[in-house]
């Protein structure tokens, strides 16, 4: 049962008419993939890189669609020319979840670079970044920002914080049966 | 070995004729040159830039409008940078979708430097592994005529490489403004009032 701010932000996309689901999945979006999978009103694309997604959103709009993308921190690396020379170029809505990695409490040292250029890259796109860190706020930032997108042609990500994620969500750091080899 | 023998232009007018009421979205530089000189209207959205993401335009467009048909025409520089959207396609399997490459295994617009197809490279046959149920290397007069009876009445999603000479492509060069772009686009296929008033 998907329950906390996936659930949330399936019913928001129903809500507000979003109808394309782009992803490259991430253990912390898996709960909002399910979702969205399992509604035959969202039509869930996967990706083989999160910059397809951007076209997506981009095709979709100009077929009268709204689209949401559902990306990892790393991910918004691979969108950054589609996001810069379409989406801003053109004033086309564009929403993103991304969930993060990266910053608090990472154990991967090579998420960090990217997590933490995340706000910056974004940002000297035009995007508008919400980052939140609670059920609570997530929802409202996912409400507010597809409001924003698709009303005021904005390109708005959420960034679901680490701290509402949890570490649970890295697999290899929690299996029992992880054995760490050294020199 | 002598190269292509199809001339971009005559290519594009030839599939321009047969389009319909087809909506294009067409890859960054000559590409869109080619549409705007044969068949210039507003159910064309010419990419400017986005290098790589012709095809997923396309896609995202045909997902949200199953009842017209929806063209992509790109160059092969822009189709092999997005080459992992065909499997995308494949996977989603949309039945009005097909892409055309006009493949001049060149980067034509930065100036002619060779592109993979040139080394060999074959779109079409990557197409096919991505899981396109229809492809097409188009190199003649009877390749085009078959193409654009595929486009017609065939199945798609459809990918088709046309080679094509490398020739200097003729600028004719279409509005550049993508926000003017992106509205006269949306006010062709949804109509005056939902094209400005998103619901
Ligand atoms: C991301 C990115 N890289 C490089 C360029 C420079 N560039 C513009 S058009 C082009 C060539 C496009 O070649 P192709 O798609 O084959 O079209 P042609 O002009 O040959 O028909 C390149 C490399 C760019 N605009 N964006
Ligand atoms: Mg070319």
């Amino acid at each position: 049962m998907v329950e906390g701010w996936a659930r949330e932000a399936h019913g928001l996309f129903r809500s507000h008419g979003v109808r394309q689901v782009g992803y490259v999945p991430d253990a912390g979006l898996s709960d909002l993939i399910t979702a969205c999978e399992g509604d035959n009103d969202i039509r869930t694309v996967l990706l083989t890189s999160e910059e397809e997604g951007v076209g997506l959103a981009a095709g979709a709009w100009l077929g009268g669609e709204k689209a949401a993308l559902l990306m990892q921190s790393s991910g918004v690396g691979n969108t950054v020319n589609a996001i810069g020379s379409i989406i801003t170029a053109c004033q086309m809505p564009l929403f993103l979840v991304v969930t993060m990695r990266g910053q608090y409490g990472e154990s991967n040292p090579w998420q960090i670079p990217m997590g933490q250029a995340v706000t910056p890259v974004l940002q000297s796109l035009g995007v508008r970044v919400f980052e939140v860190e609670s059920d609570r706020e997530a929802a409202d930032a996912i409400e507010a920002g597809l409001k924003m997108a698709f009303l005021s042609n904005a390109a708005v990500a959420v960034l679901i914080g680490q701290r509402l994620i949890g570490a649970k969500s890295f697999i290899a750091d929690v299996a029992e049966e992880t054995r760490h080899v050294g020199a | 070995m002598s190269g292509p023998e199809l001339e971009r232009d005559e290519v594009v007018s030839r599939l321009m004729q047969a389009r319909g009421d087809a909506l294009l979205i067409t890859g960054l530089g000559s590409p869109g040159w080619d549409a705007a000189a044969s068949d210039h209207r507003p159910e064309n959205f010419y990419l400017w830039g986005g290098m790589g993401c012709a095809v997923m335009t396309g896609l995202g467009c045909a997902l949200a409008r199953p009842d017209r048909k929806v063209w992509v025409l790109t160059g092969d520089g822009d189709a092999l940078m997005g080459i992992g959207s065909l499997a995308t396609v494949a996977v989603q399997r949309p039945e009005n979708l097909a892409i055309i490459v006009l493949d001049n295994e060149h980067y034509g617009e930065t100036g002619m430097q060779p592109t993979h197809t040139f080394h060999g490279t074959d779109l079409a046959a990557m197409a096919a592994g991505a899981g396109i149920p229809v492809t097409a290397l188009v190199r003649d007069d009877d390749g085009l005529s078959g193409l654009i009876d595929m486009l017609d009445g065939g199945r798609m999603p459809l990918f088709a490489a046309v080679k094509v000479r490398a020739g200097k492509p003729k600028p004719v060069l279409p509005p550049r403004d993508g926000t003017y772009l992106k509205t006269r686009f949306r006010q062709a296929v949804l109509g005056p009032t939902e094209a400005v008033q998103p619901r």
